[in-house]
């Protein structure tokens, strides 16, 4: 730290002031869920654990391995290749491309990959053509295996490391790469050496959102029969009947994230990812001939298995049980959805903002880990999330209830129950990293000196926020918003958990559906999922593209 | 901020016009669908002026809402789709018992708890079902029979984290013990044809597709799949006959030990145990009705009469943890 910087700090430096004192109530609505997650450690369960332990854990810890580093592996080539294409190549159909390879983000990966396996297993039309073409099919790799999770998964996750390097790839501006190609680098080296490592805070942050997804996911390993660690969570609470069993379990997840974390922020806390002059978009490089076409068949073929395959797949199964199904109802699923994502979305921004901003001002290890604390809702298996809310929620909700009995000798029942109260703070808490980490990673590409010059003017605080950074954040910003508005409209549990009597959402209708295997009746619900999963992206791209 | 505002105000709004408890509506917890329990509440509705509101969601998240709720929960009565869970329910001292004679007399005792906390409403009869142009029925004997040489290679399961496995292989356990119910268990994993599959549909049409030649589902499963596709080479079979029967589990209910309407919802229990609920309950899903009196949907009555397994479903309940155990120690996934 220069001395600029810190003649430039404020004076007050206590613990719990200001910025510092929001981020630490935000943090604390996430860390009461955990606590109660946590809190399991206090009643040992060591029948079960010998249980897990002498049987199943190798085996789960083995398959989660390899589960996340090939997601982790795939969503990282595909989504910094498909970025850099589109964000600083040219190649036939790129504009096209730049927003149809996020529409994967509104198809939630249990519904993808449900129709893989309708597709690509032994009954499917694949293998049954296969089958009467050649004889055999057994050659045919076997999609419900690890193989066949990793591949579904990545093609559902990779939209946000997707969008977060398309940001950075945009706002890196053209001088670095210009430097790199005056010191006598080619254009492969200077991707390699300047544009990849100066987008590392995106790309860390998009890959950590799913690594954490494919950590703490169910629905979609389920549908493979692959077993992960979260299947050993499940089977504990709801087979061996041990929520406490269910919870410690749990809470190894979520130490093992945290850990993640703090090992990426340790690596690069040393480094400053600013944008070397002004905003200005570097030219694009052309990719001509086969090589442009080479660039448009790969995205191609990421969007028809990503979005045009599974899409297709349910508008055929809609078809078949609109007639039965859609009713006036889903006028009221939609509205909720939409609703609930909206609301949702604006409140976490305001609440990553803020987590944002603090860390900017109060760079030191207690408010740095305060704000990944905060960030951990998103690891958690969402059922066992759910209850860590529901809990202490209940608890403070019978304490209302005994002071309204004691106040006016009436007991009104649960007042907080089933409404917007219970719901947003619970989604807050779920997917404030997925708000925080693309806001995160567009601030440090604003210079410190900036804030310095602001200051210098008198702009501080709020105005500070507001005047300077918000412009600069747009991107970040938008992309943030898109991805909780779409990830709450997807959410199950705790929709399912909170929602009002009688008050359903899409999310729940698929569930309806889903919980007694009627995939084929999902698929309504499904896609108006999709479909209202474009309209976020659909604003996010008016946006942030020009 | 404005979002704040508003939900802020929102809460105040709800706070002030909290409903207070009203007499004539129940409170419904409820893992069984939406689709198949509204029509039955709409009638019921229709016929008592009774309202009933309800929550779907999964056993164990609803089981632990009920129980964070306490004293206070609006829930009056918790449905579920399996025996174990109101099992657990009830362990947990979340349901209350209650006497009644039109429940005693329209329920088999096997199918409620012996301690009149939870009751079964319709019945799920999980059982054998075959490729017809490679298995003929004689070739079919028991459960445990799949286990067999004969059927090396030719069998397929459904997953074991599916309660309705857990519940069968618990009532195996109930009546054989454990290491011979283990031996069951592993001889089917060694006879598999492929991996378990996620859901009873998907195993069905890898049978008729030839993947495999013999399976164990849900009757309903199958009787969905062959209104959709009625030419699929399927069939189905009763199997331990000349022992203990088929097994069975039951979608059923209890009133939470805090209910606020325990007589409105009793009077809503007893009526969906009678028969003119009886066939509302069970044909929409193609289930069996729990009440001898009723008889089933002509669909599910073409599938043949069977005997059916006399054990108290409590055990399913009891013995699911040593049964889940039990799986993970066979190798069955």
């Amino acid at each position: 730290m220069d001395a600029t910087e810190r003649a430039a700090r404020p004076p007050r430096t206590g613990i719990f002031t200001g910025w510092r004192l929001a981020a630490f109530g935000i943090a604390l609505l996430t860390v009461v869920p955990l606590a109660v997650v946590l809190s399991a450690f206090f009643s040992p369960e060591r029948e079960v654990w010998q249980h897990l332990a002498d049987n199943v854990l190798p085996g789960l810890l083995a398959n989660t391995f390899r589960l996340t580093l090939g997601v982790g592996m795939g969503v990282t080539l595909l989504g910094v290749s498909l970025a850099w294409l589109t964000a600083a190549c040219d190649f036939p159909g790129r504009k096209f491309f730049s927003w149809a390879l996020l529409l994967p983000l509104a198809v939630p990966a249990y519904v993808t990959a449900f129709v893989f396996v309708a597709w690509f297993d032994f009954t499917g039309p694949v293998q049954t053509w296969l089958r009467a073409a050649f004889g055999s099919s057994g050659w045919f790799p076997g999609i419900r295996s690890g193989g066949g999770a990793a591949l579904v998964m990545t093609l559902a996750l990779y939209p946000y490391v997707y969008l977060l390097a398309r940001n950075a790839f945009l706002t890196q501006g053209r001088r670095a790469l210009e430097a790199a190609q005056s010191l006598g680098h080619s254009r492969s080296e200077g991707f390699f050496r300047v544009a990849l490592p100066m987008a590392r805070p995106w790309i860390a942050g998009g890959l950590m959102l799913a690594l954490m997804e494919t950590l703490a996911d169910f629905g979609t390993v389920a549908v493979f029969n692959y077993d992960t660690f979260t299947t050993a969570i499940y089977k504990t609470w709801f087979g061996l009947f041990s929520l406490t069993g269910a919870s410690q379990l749990a809470s190894i997840l979520v130490l093992l994230v945290f850990g993640l974390i703090l090992l990426e922020q340790l690596t690069r806390s040393r480094m400053r990812y600013t944008q070397a002059g002004r905003h200005s978009q570097a030219e694009r490089i052309r990719l001509a001939g086969a090589r442009g076409w080479a660039a448009a068949a790969f995205a191609s073929a990421v969007f028809l298995a990503a979005f045009a395959l599974p899409v297709a797949q349910l508008a055929a199964w809609t078809a078949q049980v609109a007639v039965r199904d859609l009713d006036e109802r889903y006028l009221g699923f939609l509205g909720h959805s939409l609703s609930l994502g909206g609301i949702a979305a604006a409140l976490t921004l305001a609440a990553a903002l803020v987590l944002a901003y603090a860390q900017r001002r109060h760079n030191d290890p207690a408010t740095r880990i305060m704000v990944r604390v905060a960030t951990l809702g998103y690891a958690v298996p969402g059922p066992v999330l759910a209850v860590g809310i529901v809990i202490p929620l209940a608890y403070l909700d019978n304490q209302l209830a005994a002071a309204g009995k004691l106040l006016f000798g009436q007991n009104p029942g649960l007042l907080l129950q089933g409404t917007l109260l219970v719901m947003l703070p619970a989604y807050l808490t779920r997917f404030l990293a997925v708000g925080f980490n693309p806001v995160e990673s567009s601030m440090q590409r604003i210079t410190r000196s900036l804030d310095e010059a602001a200051r210098t003017f008198g702009v501080t605080g709020v105005a500070m926020l507001r005047r300077v950074h918000l412009p600069m954040l747009r991107g970040g910003l938008f992309s943030a918003a898109a991805l909780v508005f779409v990830d709450v409209m997807k959410e199950m549990p705790i929709t399912l958990m909170t929602r009002p009597f009688g008050w359903d959402t899409l999310a729940v209708r698929i569930f309806e559906m889903t919980s007694e295997g009627e995939w084929e009746r999902a698929a309504l619900p499904s896609i108006a999922l999709v479909a209202a999963g474009l309209l976020p992206i659909a604003l996010l791209l008016r946006h942030t593209e020009k | 901020m404005k979002t704040l505002r508003f939900s802020a105000l929102l809460g105040a709004a709800i706070f002030a016009f909290a409903s207070p408890v009203l007499a004539d509506e129940v409170v419904v917890y409820s893992a069984r669908n939406e689709q198949l329990i509204k029509p039955l509440f709409d009638a019921y509705t229709k016929e008592t002026g009774v309202r009933i509101k309800f929550i779907t969601d999964k056993e164990g998240p609803l089981l632990q809402r009920l129980k964070a709720e306490g004293e206070n929960t609006p829930a009056d009565m918790l449905l579920t789709v399996d025996a174990g869970n109101l099992w657990e329910a009830a362990r947990e001292g979340l349901l209350k018992p209650v006497q009644s004679k039109v429940l005693a007399s329209n329920i088999p005792a096997h199918l409620r708890d012996p301690g009149n906390q939870w009751f079964g409403l319709s019945v799920r009869a999980r059982t054998i079902f075959y490729n017809t142009q490679k298995v003929k029925p004689a070739d079919l004997s028991t459960y445990e029979d799949l286990g067999s040489a004969k059927w090396k290679g030719r069998l397929c399961l459904r997953t074991s984290k599916k309660v309705y496995n857990q519940s069968l292989v618990a009532m195996m356990i109930a009546e054989h013990g454990e290491a011979k119910a283990e031996q069951a268990v592993k001889s089917w994993v060694a006879n598999l044809a492929t991996a378990p599959f996620p859901d009873d549909t998907k195993m069905l049409e890898a049978i008729a597709a030839g993947q495999c030649d013999a399976g164990i589902a849900n009757t309903y499963y199958f009787g969905r799949l062959m209104e959709k596709k009625p030419g699929l080479p399927l069939g189905i079979f009763w199997p331990n006959q000349k022992e203990n029967g088929v097994h069975v589990n039951v979608s059923g209910a209890g009133i939470t030990k805090y209910a606020k309407h325990e007589k409105e919802a009793l009077r809503l229990l007893e009526w969906l145990s009678s028969d003119k609920a009886q066939n509302l309950f069970a044909d929409v899903n193609l289930e069996y009705p729990v009440n001898p009196a009723v008889k089933p949907d002509a669909v599910v009555s073409a599938w043949g009469a069977f005997r059916q397994n006399p054990l108290n479903l409590a055990k399913a309940g009891e013995l699911q943890a040593a049964a889940v155990k039990l799986m993970d120690r066979a190798g069955y996934k």
